[in-house]
């Protein structure tokens, strides 16, 4: 239960940070907020031959406007972004999937570009970046580059990004007009990691019908997941009962449970779409209250 | 870079001194380096929330933080609670009258959370207490005491005058 000896760097910019992974690559890990990665260290599950902390890199640490987007700096913890204010205003979904997070003590120190990259498939930010149509700007010894979030995860803790390359933001869109939205989980405990979770958004035009749909699961299959086909089904639609069935049906196609000691693939199966349709339904009652803005809770 | 260096840590509101491998965690180091036994280790890995502290007045889980990583960072252990003359915060005074513990070996953990807690809300509703503590386990009490006591505590803060040095009084 005690982490192998490593040697340490704490390096003060990003600049020295990708400098220190250039130098050290495979042998590497960057440390983030540390909430999943020094567990894995206490269970001798890693064993890095040097650790590259990032919490002295301040210029990682910022939440700020750009041009419609919510562009969040890879170091800024999951408090920050929870404690932004009119965030459940602008977009619920996203203050609901950040207070699933954990807990308190857990948001205080675990960070969003942490999250990404760590890539749990019953975490909350990879789900959110998805459906936020989530862009990260990476920054490696080759220079920066930017990647959509769908391209960014390939299975179970494992993503895109190249052992020596650094996550240094995520861009995020937060729809305006008349939307809806919220994030719900199933947890056997609050705060413990979900059995499943979903987090739906509903745009609607002038005329009721759905302009904008977004749906997105985790813990249901090796990696968060957009369900592609129940948005596209809800698009263009008038949401009412029958149609938000139709769309949940949709979202078997999406999903790849697995049988594990907190319930069997078929019960996760169930579950997500139970709890699909209850984000659906939330999420379309908040849209049909709202003129425009998100439809977080007054 | 692996071996152990001289750390400077500012610990309830004293610099303290002592010395860590990268790899040894903050816990630790205030329990083995600067005698600070009150913080508690249960699981070591970022569940049971026996070894809460605050950094920068934010509970984190000391098992879960290098010692190195403290430097510059101000630190509140259980130790930071009680008045200079012993007499016990306003926090500590509730928990014993209010029978939130049986045991003891979470309480440490309990106590920091519940200060962060009431240093953000004066006046938490019972589910945003039991929510606040839903990262500190206890196997003895039920929770209801230490529910209880949180409210008693608060009422007490926000009646009493401030008084002085300690978090949250």
């Amino acid at each position: 239960m005690k982490p192998p000896p490593f040697d340490y760097l704490a390096p003060a910019s990003l600049e020295e940070a990708v400098e220190a992974m250039a130098r050290y690559g495979d042998e590497a890990k960057l440390l983030a907020g540390g909430q999943s990665l020094v567990p894995l260290l206490a269970f001798r599950l890693a064993g890095p031959g040097v650790l590259v902390d990032l919490n002295r890199v301040r210029e990682l640490d910022y939440l700020r406007d750009d041009d419609g987007r919510l562009v969040i700096g890879a170091m800024t913890r999951h408090r920050t972004v929870q404690d932004l204010p009119g965030l459940r205003r602008r977009c619920a979904m996203l203050a609901e999937g950040v207070e699933s997070i954990g807990h308190v003590a857990i948001r205080n120190r675990g960070t969003v570009g942490g999250s990404l990259a760590h890539a749990d498939p019953a975490a909350e930010w990879p789900a959110l970046a998805l459906a936020l149509d989530g862009e990260c700007e990476v920054v490696g010894p080759r220079g920066a580059r930017t990647l959509a979030v769908e391209e960014l995860f390939v299975t179970y803790f494992t993503t895109t990004l190249e052992p020596d390359e650094v996550l240094k933001e995520v861009r995020l869109r937060l729809p305006a007009g008349r939307v809806g939205s919220t994030f719900v989980e199933l947890a056997r405990r609050h705060g413990d990691f979900a059995i499943a979770g979903v987090g739906a958004l509903l745009a609607l035009d002038d005329d009721g019908s759905v302009g904008d749909a977004r749906l997105v699961l985790i813990g249901v299959r090796d990696q968060a997941v957009r369900a592609r086909a129940a948005e596209e089904a809800l698009v263009g639609s008038k949401p009412d009962d029958a149609q938000l069935d139709e769309a949940v049906a949709l979202v078997d196609g999406a999903i790849e449970p697995s049988d594990d000691l907190q319930g069997s693939a078929a019960y996760r199966r169930h579950v997500a779409k139970v709890l699909a349709r209850r984000a659906l339904v939330e999420a379309r009652g908040r849209a049909e209250r709202r003129g425009g803005g998100d439809g977080g809770p007054a | 870079m692996a071996g152990r260096r001289e750390l400077e840590v500012s610990v309830n509101g004293r610099t303290l001194r002592g010395q860590a491998e990268p790899r040894t965690t903050l816990a630790d180091f205030l329990r083995d380096q600067l005698g600070l036994t009150g913080t508690h280790l249960g699981c070591e890995h970022g569940v049971c929330g026996a070894c809460t502290i605050l950094l920068d007045g934010r509970s984190v889980r000391s098992c879960l933080l290098l010692a190195v990583q403290a430097e510059g960072h101000e630190l509140t252990t259980v130790e930071g609670l009680a008045a200079a003359d012993g007499s016990l915060h306003p926090i500590q005074e509730a928990f014993s009258r209010h029978h939130a513990l049986q045991c003891g070996f979470c309480t440490p953990g309990f106590l920091m959370s519940v200060c962060e807690l009431l240093a953000d809300e004066p006046a938490p509703t019972e589910q945003e207490i039991r929510e606040h503590l839903s990262g500190n386990l206890c196997r003895c009490t039920g929770y209801q005491n230490i529910v209880e006591a949180v409210q008693a505590a608060a009422r007490q803060l926000r009646e009493a005058p401030a008084v002085e040095g300690g978090p949250a009084r």
